[in-house]
């Protein structure tokens, strides 16, 4: 007879075995990454910049020298450069983060070359017809004025403003009248600037062709293209605001949108692993205290989190929900309290053995397939790290303890360190 | 070409195995036949409701997540309004943890108040969070029922008022349970590093004991030929004005399915799409605009919906698009432009068996729609499409008679 009350055995993740990038070098320095898996005969080629919004002087360039790369070279109208990576199937995706931008080209690797010739050319020739640039502001501010009508939307954009301060790198937060005013040239510079050889490096996942190096070479690696300048640029430390409480009304808002964290450090510091140990437990999962107390047991929220923000020069810690605006204040109460009990009790042997194998079993999940494998690469190499990086963290999460847990709290998770903001209805 | 095997077990419980050994996770995927179709008028998101309701608990196993994530396993699911689709992955030593659970819970659910309670309040919430609190939020609870007069198509899976979520009692969901979750009515994918020795002997073990119970017999009213225009216009705190035109088209399975998918990427599909160029870039008449189709199982919608730029008028937004639909009717697609809508749709369906859980789940949905191998004919389909065909295709449908439109503007 069956016994379904007993739980079939199972088998613990002892070891992870990452297949690694393997590396090679263009004629003119650009260092190529590779990750040759995969059944598909596909390719994504990424082109990694540090031109991410930390190194712009005014919002929005950042974001737009990425975004309107494919509008227009000298040779070819924004029209042609689409009809032509369109009529090949391929996909070309941009984006910026606080510390890099990132070009991306998704292939059949039977018009990968064919395309290639179309991506050599943006990069390298963007000219940025002010026509292309106008329509771009002109929408981009229409989407964020209907972000502005989301009250986690305004949340997260209050958010780091309040963490590095308002003129800060990572805090400047972008208003619409930005759309107005940000210029041709600055964008035209920015591109110049930081969309050089130097400047780049590229990563390719895939069933990869034989002939890629020969190819790559022949597109990007040939001549020493944009001008090589020193972009290193100082870190000015953050500014946090000093006011622990924050609120913006919204009077008809259903719900409320609530953030709270604090300024923190990035994965290269010694308690990043076992700080994502407590902060899985904390928010970080389905599981989460967070979830079973205020989703599952409350019912205030269809969801709620926690997460560490690694940036290249800092880092912070935030918890994120949206929560009936009649239950705002229990619901903040309720955040509070979980921070407390996790200072004040050591976490069961029970919870932590399930959240260490929760964690490894994702961890696992990010090993798998080409692109994955790739990421796993772009997130060691841009905090200059190795993959012993992932051997630690997987050594670390196995060994951490409950005592190491409270102990982290305690030091980390003080109410007067935590900055609250709610938008909405309190 | 995806492999796959194909079982029916002695419940009448699905099996299809595919193996792809490229991963180090194996993945069940669990189909259920019913979806917010199914559902009475006046009890609207319960199959959604439901869907909450499977993670509270089953007969013998309190709480579903906890032993999941214990071996390192990861699930969610999803309700549209034909299917209720439930996965998880776990490391592929595992895999019989995931058998455990999932059989659980089609073998009988807890069914405790608290769970109950719980799960009304958090969809309440999230019908407030995705739905009422958000910019256009409520566009789909107000078009369905311009667009469908009959067909259960006309209310949302998250249900058609906060009330019927509020009003469900325990007798329903037992009802419900009872009706639609049962092997007879269910598909069961395993797929990922699998051994299929092992898959069948599991299955045997873990789900052929469970009484096969009735497939989900659907017996839907048929929406009625639209045969006048259909206009609707809303007052809303939103920055732009934004307009929504939907148009009734066949079903999933139907000939026609594929010109019409097509015709939408012509439309709209990136920058080189022809609504994109000249409606965005050229006469600057929309901040974005798109057009494809919902993809239902029962006769669906081609939809086009966009925001309007600034000082622009609906009257004028509307021309613009319906001149793009005229040239779809007169000119012949060129051979180029059509070409390059088939190459996208290729390198699509190719990125897409890249991930072993998204297989999973297609082939789970194509064999409900009648076999599970239709997952290997898209491809295929797609390059038969012809230029007549969309001129024809275009003059059927896109039609003012066939058309329910949703004026969203602001206040």
């Amino acid at each position: 007879m069956l016994n379904r009350t007993q739980a079939p055995e199972f088998k613990t993740i002892d070891s992870i075995a990452i297949q690694q990038a393997q590396s090679f070098t263009l004629d003119n320095g650009i260092h190529v990454h590779t990750i040759d898996a995969g059944s598909q005969e596909l390719t994504r080629i990424e082109f990694v910049f540090k031109a991410g919004m930390y190194y712009q002087d005014t919002p929005l360039v950042a974001s737009a020298a990425c975004a309107l790369i494919e509008n227009g070279t000298k040779k070819y109208s924004a029209n042609q450069l689409s009809d032509s990576i369109d009529f090949y199937g391929s996909f070309f995706e941009t984006s910026v983060s606080q510390d890099f931008s990132s070009l991306a080209l998704f292939s059949l690797n039977k018009h990968l070359e064919s395309t290639l010739v179309f991506i050599e050319e943006l990069i390298k020739n963007a000219i940025y017809p002010q026509e292309e640039i106008n329509t771009y502001l002109t929408n981009k501010k229409q989407k964020f004025l209907v972000g502005s009508q989301k009250v986690d939307v305004l949340a997260r954009r209050k958010y780091s403003e309040l963490i590095f301060g308002s003129t800060h790198p990572y805090g400047i937060e972008v208003k619409a009248e930005d759309h107005d005013a940000t210029k041709r040239d600055s964008i035209v510079n920015f591109f110049k600037k930081y969309y050089t050889h130097s400047n780049c490096i590229i990563i390719v996942a895939g069933k990869l062709p034989a002939n890629l190096h020969q190819v790559l070479n022949n597109h990007f690696g040939k001549d020493k293209w944009g001008t090589a300048t020193n972009i290193n640029k100082a870190y000015i430390p953050a500014q946090t605001t000093t006011q622990n409480i924050h609120y913006i009304e919204k009077p008809d808002a259903v719900q409320s949108a609530i953030r709270m964290g604090r300024r923190l450090f990035n994965k290269t510091h010694p308690d990043y692993f076992a700080f994502q140990v407590l902060n899985t437990i904390f928010g970080g999962y389905f599981g989460s205290r967070l979830m079973a107390n205020i989703r599952e047991d409350k019912g205030y929220t269809y969801g709620i989190g926690s997460g560490l923000a690694s940036l290249v020069h800092d880092g912070y810690f935030f918890i994120s929900t949206e929560v009936g605006a009649d239950v705002t204040k229990n619901a903040l109460e309720e955040i509070y309290k979980e921070i407390e009990i996790m200072q004040n009790d050591l976490v069961s042997d029970d919870e932590l053995e399930t959240v260490k194998n929760y964690i490894l079993g994702q961890f696992l999940r990010t090993v798998e397939g080409p692109f994955a494998l790739a990421d796993k690469f772009k997130g060691i190499w841009e905090f200059g790290l190795n993959y012993s990086y992932y051997g630690n963290y997987f050594n670390a999460v196995k060994s951490v303890t409950s005592q190491q847990i409270r102990d982290l709290s305690g030091k980390y998770l003080q109410k007067k360190d935590l900055i609250e903001l709610v938008v909405g209805k309190k | 070409m995806i492999q796959f095997e194909k079982f029916t077990l002695k419940n009448k419980l699905t099996l299809i195995i595919h193996t792809d050994k490229s991963t180090p996770m194996a993945c069940v995927n669990i189909l259920y036949n019913v979806g917010a179709r199914d559902e009475d008028e006046s009890k609207t998101g319960f199959a959604h409701l439901f869907e909450h309701l499977m993670f509270g608990g089953s007969i013998n196993i309190p709480n579903y997540d906890e032993p999941l994530q214990l071996v390192g396993g990861e699930n969610n699911a999803f309700t549209t309004n034909d299917i209720t689709n439930y996965y998880c992955t776990v490391p592929a030593a595992n895999l019989e943890t995931a058998f455990w659970l999932e059989s659980d819970r089609m073998l009988s659910l807890a069914f405790t108040d608290k769970s109950l309670e719980v799960q009304r309040s958090v969809v309440i919430e999230e019908f407030k969070q995705r739905y009422l609190n958000q910019p256009y939020g409520d566009v789909w609870l107000l078009l369905r029922p311009l667009a469908y007069k009959v067909h259960p198509y006309k209310w949302s899976t998250i249900g058609k008022e906060i009330s019927h979520i509020e009003n469900a009692v325990m007798g329903d969901v037992k009802a419900f349970f009872k009706k639609h979750y049962c092997p007879a009515n269910a598909i069961l994918v395993v797929a990922g590093n699998v051994d299929r020795e092992n898959v069948i002997k599991l299955t045997e073990k873990w789900f052929e004991p469970i009484p096969a119970g009735e497939a989900t017999i659907h017996n839907l009213p048929e929406e009625p030929i639209q045969t006048e225009e259909r206009k609707h216009t809303v007052h809303r705190d939103v920055p732009q004005d934004a307009i929504y035109k939907a148009y009734h088209m066949c079903a999933r399975v139907d000939k026609e399915y594929h010109t019409i998918d097509i015709m939408s990427d012509i439309l709209s599909r990136g920058n080189s799409s022809r609504l994109y160029k000249t409606l965005i870039k050229d006469k600057k008449l929309f901040s974005e605009i798109n057009a494809y189709v919902m993809g239902d199982f029962d006769k669906g919608l081609f939809v086009i919906s966009g925001k309007l730029s600034d000082g622009v008028s609906t009257e004028q937004a509307e021309q613009g698009i319906e001149a793009e639909l005229q040239k779809l009717k007169i000119e012949l697609v060129a051979a180029d432009e059509l070409q390059k809508c088939k190459n996208k749709t290729e390198s699509t369906i190719i990125f897409s068996e890249a991930d072993v859980l998204n297989k999973a789940t297609n082939l789970a949905i194509s064999e409900l729609l009648g076999d599970a191998n239709l997952i290997n004919e898209e491809t295929e389909k797609y390059q038969q499409v012809t230029a007549e065909g969309i001129k024809d295709i275009a003059n059927k449908i896109l039609k003012k008679e066939n058309c329910s439109t949703l004026y969203y503007l602001k206040k």
